[in-house]
């Protein structure tokens, strides 16, 4: 079964509209939100801070605590059932190593940074927009990083590959496959590869190509969203000179 | 310096974690900044300073971390048999022995909790920081003390050099004006006494208003014309 156009009208290599905020949740270490088109997550960052219980300490470098959930009202059918599951469980840990592959562990030793993700509005692609989020919210709480990451979920819908799927393309009846990729900031490396469904070796190559240059513009998203929370400062200065 | 040696960036630009600050070997990373390669890289969000060949990232938020030599305002939180815990307000807590907290003689067995109990405010110096982060503080020292009376308040740990200010400028400004005393720890606790309830509140309200505009220049001066203001109408 052909897709010739997108469901939303957007060009297959297209991004849903972004819009990221740097420190959303005051009381927070580090925060941000992270909206790509109608999936929205928010990332909390607190931290580094003291480890309890004791034993989980590591002497020769801090713990990255990751948590990911969605809201109960966050789909578009029934009620999600809160608390953890088996879905929560698995992205909370691929998040958590996507993160620590760019944080600087050995900065902080016994101690941790805990970062919570949370889902309010679900469309597809939550895990990328809770890493994109959890990124900003990183830099945000002053924690030492590598660099930056981004993610981005392309795949194929029907015999079409595209980028970044909402929820009406991978559920699509000719058949989708999707696959999340993080990709970081600087020598751009994947931290983060899943997929589900079935791809071809050359489409895989080609769509890892594509998320590439999709993250490589979410990048510069989550760069600006954390210069303007911090720029206000700057442009005051200079007014005042 | 070489052809291909370049800065990539301003002086005092902001920069996120991941931006490259410079191309070549004729630059050298300091804090808050690695060498990759041939490149510069900062490892922190913060604004970038260009000194020379020296390029580092200060900081612009993040928690405190204990340094040796800091003074810093620490809360008793546990009396064992021969040394205090300390909280520091940051990730990791503090130890003091005896021979740290006083100069007279203490007998084997004596109660601790007479020359520090728990809950007490002290300044005090870091000592020691060892890589696994164990924190060693003394209380011997000039103007090292424990706190009577007062209040205490908490402020970014990133603003504390403005709220000091140049040799101590900003901090006696408030002093002046208000007659309060006022101790400022590099870990962002605050300490304030004055015998005049309203002064000991007006000096917290300019350490709040310097914590909110840090970042603007000739804050001195304006504080100076503010803290004029305002006790003038208290009296």
């Amino acid at each position: 079964m052909s897709y010739s156009k997108r469901n939303d009208g957007r060009g297959f290599d297209e991004l849903r509209p972004i819009e990221a905020k740097a420190g959303v949740i005051k009381s927070a270490d580090g925060s941000a939100m992270f909206k790509i088109g109608k999936t929205v997550a928010y990332a909390v960052v607190r931290g580094p801070r003291d480890l309890y219980p004791k034993f989980l300490k590591d002497p020769t470098k801090g713990i990255l605590r990751v948590n990911y959930q969605m809201m109960p009202f966050s789909g578009v059918g029934e009620r999600i059932k809160p608390g953890p599951n088996r879905r929560a469980k698995e992205i909370s840990m691929v998040t958590e190593h996507a993160l620590s592959n760019i944080i600087i562990l050995e900065k902080f030793p016994n101690s941790v940074v805990d970062v919570y993700i949370d889902i309010p509005q679900a469309d597809a692609g939550t895990r990328c927009a809770g890493i994109s989020a959890a990124a900003i919210a990183l830099a945000d709480a002053g924690i030492p990083m590598k660099e930056m990451v981004s993610a981005v979920a392309v795949g194929r819908v029907g015999d079409k590959l595209v980028v970044d799927l909402d929820y009406s393309e991978e559920s699509f009846e000719g058949g989708a496959s999707d696959m999340p990729v993080a990709v970081t900031s600087r020598t751009k490396k994947i931290s983060l590869l899943q997929m589900d469904g079935e791809l071809e070796a050359s489409q895989l190559k080609e769509l890892l190509e594509k998320a590439r240059k999709a993250c490589a513009q979410i990048n510069e998203i989550q760069k600006s969203a954390l210069k303007e929370k911090y720029n206000v400062e700057e442009v005051e200065e200079n007014d005042s000179e | 310096m070489t052809e291909e040696s370049k800065l990539l960036i301003k002086e005092k630009e902001i920069v996120v974690p991941g931006e490259e600050l410079a191309k070549g070997m004729d630059f050298l990373p300091s804090a808050g900044s690695y060498r990759s390669e041939d490149a510069i890289v900062s490892e922190v969000l913060g604004i970038a300073k260009v000194d020379g060949k020296v390029i580092k990232v200060v900081p612009l938020t993040g928690k405190y971390m204990p340094k040796r030599n800091d003074v810093i305002i620490v809360q008793v939180s546990d009396v064992t048999y021969s040394s205090w815990s300390l909280d520091t307000f940051s990730p990791y807590s503090a130890m003091m022995s005896m021979k740290d907290a006083t100069a007279e003689y203490l007998e084997r067995g004596a109660d601790l909790t007479k020359i520090y109990n728990i809950g007490d405010y002290i300044v005090a110096k870091v000592t020691n920081v060892t890589s696994q982060k164990l924190v060693d503080i003394t209380v011997k020292g000039p103007g090292l003390r424990k706190l009577r009376k007062g209040r205490i308040i908490h402020v970014n740990s990133n603003k504390v050099p403005r709220i000091i200010g140049k040799q101590g400028s900003m901090v006696n400004i408030i002093k002046e004006h208000t007659g309060a005393q006022v101790a400022v720890g590099q870990n962002g606790v605050v300490w304030i006494y004055s015998e005049n309830p309203e002064m000991e509140n007006l000096s917290e309200k300019a350490i709040r208003k310097i914590e909110d505009e840090a970042h603007t220049s000739g804050l001195t001066e304006k504080m100076q014309v503010w803290l004029a203001e305002q006790v003038g109408g208290k009296k």
